[in-house]
């Protein structure tokens, strides 16, 4: 019969063998190139809408606005540094999986260490803040660009467990977007982060686990 | 069985090296290893086993296309055996059976077992016909016909480069195909 197509697997292993000249792109390199592809998106959502805070000169001898900072980037680089592992498909979440306390555990010392200070304001206003809405909507929406372009450099992997792989894509673009929006909000206080910035970050955490658990099935 | 695994990941780290043959000859080794766990995931989820060699194909296929995710430093049989589970997983999972694949079924082919030394397939040539024509031609001639890529690039008037890029899209598309069925 014509056009009738055999492929047995002796002959597949042929053919294996033939491509094997062709080198895919390590997931990490593909990871960092998807992000910077799409950092310029999230960057001029940023200036267009938002913009760095007018004081932001004094607002840096405050080290709670600095602790914003260094909460973010711990979280989104953490969250790189799992996802990358995770793309192994042998990987588990043991032995990496406490790399996302670093970012809780910084910014749980800093309630801590704000509590110990006097305050000219009370918990709840310091919580509450003037940007609860703004951070809740700004965060998620710079941090969509940089979690497309995540998944697609995750796709190269091989996870286990592709949901918790896009979780971690959710959180690391949810990382980067934050530290844009830290540095146009007025709110240093880190009860305000811990509240507004979590519910931000868990949204997109979960849009991240929900898309991944498609896309990265391999 | 130490032995055997240190073998597959020498050969692993010769075929990353650019040495077809040692790839080629792993292949042909861990085929057999995962046809034996693939035939029984199949017969303790009730399946016909003469389903085994579509799952064996998947396998083979998601080893080769993700062979980049393995780190040259590791042993080469747990990543391979955790291929292998998933890509068992998802194949009962698809026939509509859920059920706990365990990692021991890739340990070895059990001694009782008759090796069977292949059975058809139908999967993945089924999705060969609906690749574009060039790529099906490239992958026909190679798999097939047994050519080399320069005499399949003679046979086309095709370059060695564009003869490389057509097997490698086609192999991806095909195992796309496989994942979206």
């Amino acid at each position: 019969m014509s056009g009738n197509i055999e492929m047995d697997t002796d002959q597949l292993i042929r053919t294996l063998a033939a491509d094997n000249a062709h080198r895919a792109r390590p997931v990490g390199l593909g990871l960092m190139l998807a992000l910077l592809a799409a950092a310029p998106v999230s960057l001029l959502m940023f200036f267009t809408e938002l913009g760095i805070r007018p004081d932001v000169m004094t607002a840096m001898r405050n080290p709670f606005f600095d602790l914003k900072f260094a909460v973010t980037l711990a979280l989104a680089s953490a969250a790189i540094a799992v996802s990358l592992h995770l793309s192994r498909p042998e990987a588990s979440l043991r032995g990496f999986g406490w790399l996302l306390l670093i970012p809780a555990g910084i910014l749980t010392a800093g309630i801590g260490g704000e509590m110990m200070m006097p305050q000219r304001l009370p918990v709840m206003t310091r919580l509450v803040g003037n940007n609860s809405r703004a951070c809740m909507t700004a965060i998620p929406l710079m941090s969509l660009p940089l979690l497309a372009a995540a998944l697609i450099g995750l796709r190269q992997g091989a996870p286990a467990h592709p949901a918790i792989a896009g979780a971690m894509a959710g959180l690391a673009s949810a990382g980067l977007a934050a530290t844009l929006y830290a540095s146009h909000c007025t709110d240093d206080s880190p009860l305000f982060v811990a509240t507004w910035y979590t519910i931000a970050t868990a949204l997109v955490t979960a849009i991240g686990a929900l898309v991944g658990s498609k896309v990265l099935k391999y | 069985m130490r032995e055997r695994d240190d073998e597959w990941t020498g050969l692993m780290r010769s075929a990353i090296a650019g040495d077809s043959a040692a790839y080629h000859r792993l292949l042909k080794a861990v085929t057999p290893v995962l046809r034996a766990a693939a035939r029984r995931g199949l017969a303790r989820a009730g399946q016909p086993v003469d389903q085994s060699e579509d799952i064996v194909q998947d396998i083979l296929l998601a080893v080769h296309l993700k062979r980049h995710t393995w780190d040259a430093g590791a042993p080469f049989a747990p990543w391979l055996f955790a291929i292998a589970r998933n890509k068992l997983i998802d194949a009962l999972r698809r026939r509509g059976r859920r059920i706990f694949v365990d990692i021991d079924d890739f340990a070895e082919v059990l001694p009782g077992e008759a090796p069977v030394e292949t059975a058809s397939a139908s999967e993945v040539a089924a999705h060969l016909q609906s690749l574009p024509a060039r790529q099906r031609d490239v992958l026909q001639s190679i798999a097939v016909d047994s050519a080399s890529i320069k005499d399949t690039a003679a046979k086309f008037s095709m370059t060695e480069g564009a003869v490389r890029v057509a097997l490698h899209r086609g192999l991806t598309s095909l195992t796309a195909k496989l994942r979206e069925q």
